[in-house]
């Protein structure tokens, strides 16, 4: 790994002005920068360190909704979300293993966009709100394919912003040696509808499932969506499941969350 | 270099670091303790994990830079005061949960977390938690009946045998 300047601010405000430096990169858990570092796939010059921030650190309730502090760790979100956001916790609580939930953090998640993430599923399954240092983000709008979101050069994610549903689940096809999604699938129930969110299985990323949409606003029932059907163009293909097999697991997996859920 | 302090296994330690010294570095390299193992140092074994402010983390996965103060546990803090095993270790050896011992600090560091938050975990819920440690010898049957013996079980009640 190439060497660097650590440096660890204690406020946002701080963190910002270091990341001002066109060579700087914030460090959240880790769990991802760490690794690609180390494959020198990633070389920064500076990294600010989030985890002495207290400001963007916890969960908090507010109203109908859940706020999360970006530098929380998915352990934390796992406890604390339970009796508020029981799909949330349920999805915090099976990313990665003990260890990777104890350091990896929901913003570094959600800025990072791995198309088999799970944070980017529930993000954009509710509508969430991505809050940085200058601006809110529509979820619909903060996702722009695999590895691509709307963040600007050295601009900071500093909460997300969750409107809690009535119901909600996630349903995740582990990949087991990578413990990421094969396939997972967020679906939230609110008053003015369902939103299903499609993480690990299109090569643009997550997705939202329009028709499964339709079908479950209007009977929120997994046998409404079992005559539906993605394309497999477009799906991801490696060795570990063709398109065709992708395209598949996402009604299975919807099937499985709305059964979850209700 | 900046010198980073922490509290490892109840002790004052502090070593000069750069920026990209990993936590695993400073255990092994800089304060001399080797019992804390590297197998693929790309986040995906656990044979690297200890306990930071009681959480297991990946010690491969985590800059020293970043734990000034943390309190660091590793195997080595794991004896019993007298140096006798503790019951963990000593359930590891009874049920002959290692082989080859290259897993066994991650494993043993992981038990001590998952015992801490769950006192009696169910045989599932061991496997579960147990996920991100990978043993290439035992084919996991003795991890998991060392742990149900360290949780005080019944460990010769397995569903998979
Ligand atoms: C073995 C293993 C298994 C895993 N399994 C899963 C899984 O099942 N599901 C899953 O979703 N993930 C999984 N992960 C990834 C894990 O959840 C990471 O924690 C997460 O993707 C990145 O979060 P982090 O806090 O570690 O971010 P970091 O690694 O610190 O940062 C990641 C990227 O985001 C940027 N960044 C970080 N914070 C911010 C911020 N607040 N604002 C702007 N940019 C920021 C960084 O500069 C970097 O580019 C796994 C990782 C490992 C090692
Ligand atoms: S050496 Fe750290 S996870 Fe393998
Ligand atoms: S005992 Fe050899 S890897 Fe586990």
């Amino acid at each position: 790994m190439h060497n660097f300047e650590f440096v660890k601010p204690s406020s946002v405000a701080d963190a910002v002005a270091a990341l001002a430096n066109g060579e700087a990169q914030p460090l959240s858990g880790g769990q991802t920068l760490i690794p690609s570092m180390k494959a020198r796939l990633n070389a920064p010059e500076v990294l600010v360190s989030l985890t002495g921030i207290a400001e963007m650190q916890g969960v908090s309730r507010d109203g109908g909704a859940l706020e999360i502090g970006a530098a929380t760790p998915h352990a934390t979100v796992a406890r604390e979300a339970a009796s508020h956001f029981p799909g949330l916790a349920g999805l915090a609580g099976q990313i990665g293993d003990p260890a990777v939930r104890a350091r990896g953090t929901i913003g570094g998640s959600i800025a990072n966009n791995d198309p088999s993430a799970c944070y980017p599923a529930a993000a954009l399954g509710t509508g969430a709100t991505i809050v940085t240092d200058r601006r809110e983000i529509a979820a619909d709008d903060f996702f722009q394919g695999m590895f691509t979101t709307a963040l600007d050069e050295g601009e900071l994610i500093t909460k997300v912003r969750f409107p809690i549903p009535g119901a909600s689940a996630y349903a995740k096809f582990l990949q087991p040696a990578s413990r990421f999604a094969l396939t997972g699938v967020f679906v939230a129930k609110y008053a003015s509808g369902v939103r299903v969110a499609v993480t690990g299985a299109s090569e643009d990323g997550v997705f939202r499932w329009a028709e499964a949409e339709a079908a479950l606003s209007s009977n929120f029932d997994a046998e409404a969506v079992a005559g539906l059907s993605v394309p497999a163009n477009g799906m991801i293909s490696d060795l570990h499941g063709t398109s065709e097999y992708r395209a598949h697991l996402v009604r299975v997996m919807t099937q499985r969350a709305v059964r979850a859920a209700s | 270099m900046p010198k980073v302090m922490m509290k490892v296994n109840g002790a004052e330690a502090a070593a000069e670091v750069e920026g990209r010294t990993l936590l695993s570095t400073y255990l092994r390299d800089l304060i001399g303790l080797t019992g804390t193992h590297v197998g693929c140092d790309t986040s995906q074994c656990g044979a690297c994990v200890v306990l930071v402010d009681g959480q297991p983390v990946k010690s491969c996965t985590a800059f020293a830079a970043d734990l000034e103060g943390a309190e660091v546990t590793t195997v080595e803090g794991m004896t019993n005061p007298d140096g006798s095993l503790s019951v963990i270790q000593q359930a590891f050896q009874d049920y002959h949960g290692l082989q080859c011992g290259f897993c066994t600090p991650g494993m043993v560091m992981s038990t001590a977390a998952l015992l801490a938050e769950n006192p009696k975990p169910s045989e599932e819920e061991i496997r579960h938690y147990l996920e991100g440690n990978i043993c290439r010898c035992t084919g996991y049957q003795n991890i998991v009946r060392a742990v149900m013996a360290a949780s005080g079980q019944d460990a010769g009640a397995l569903a998979a045998e």
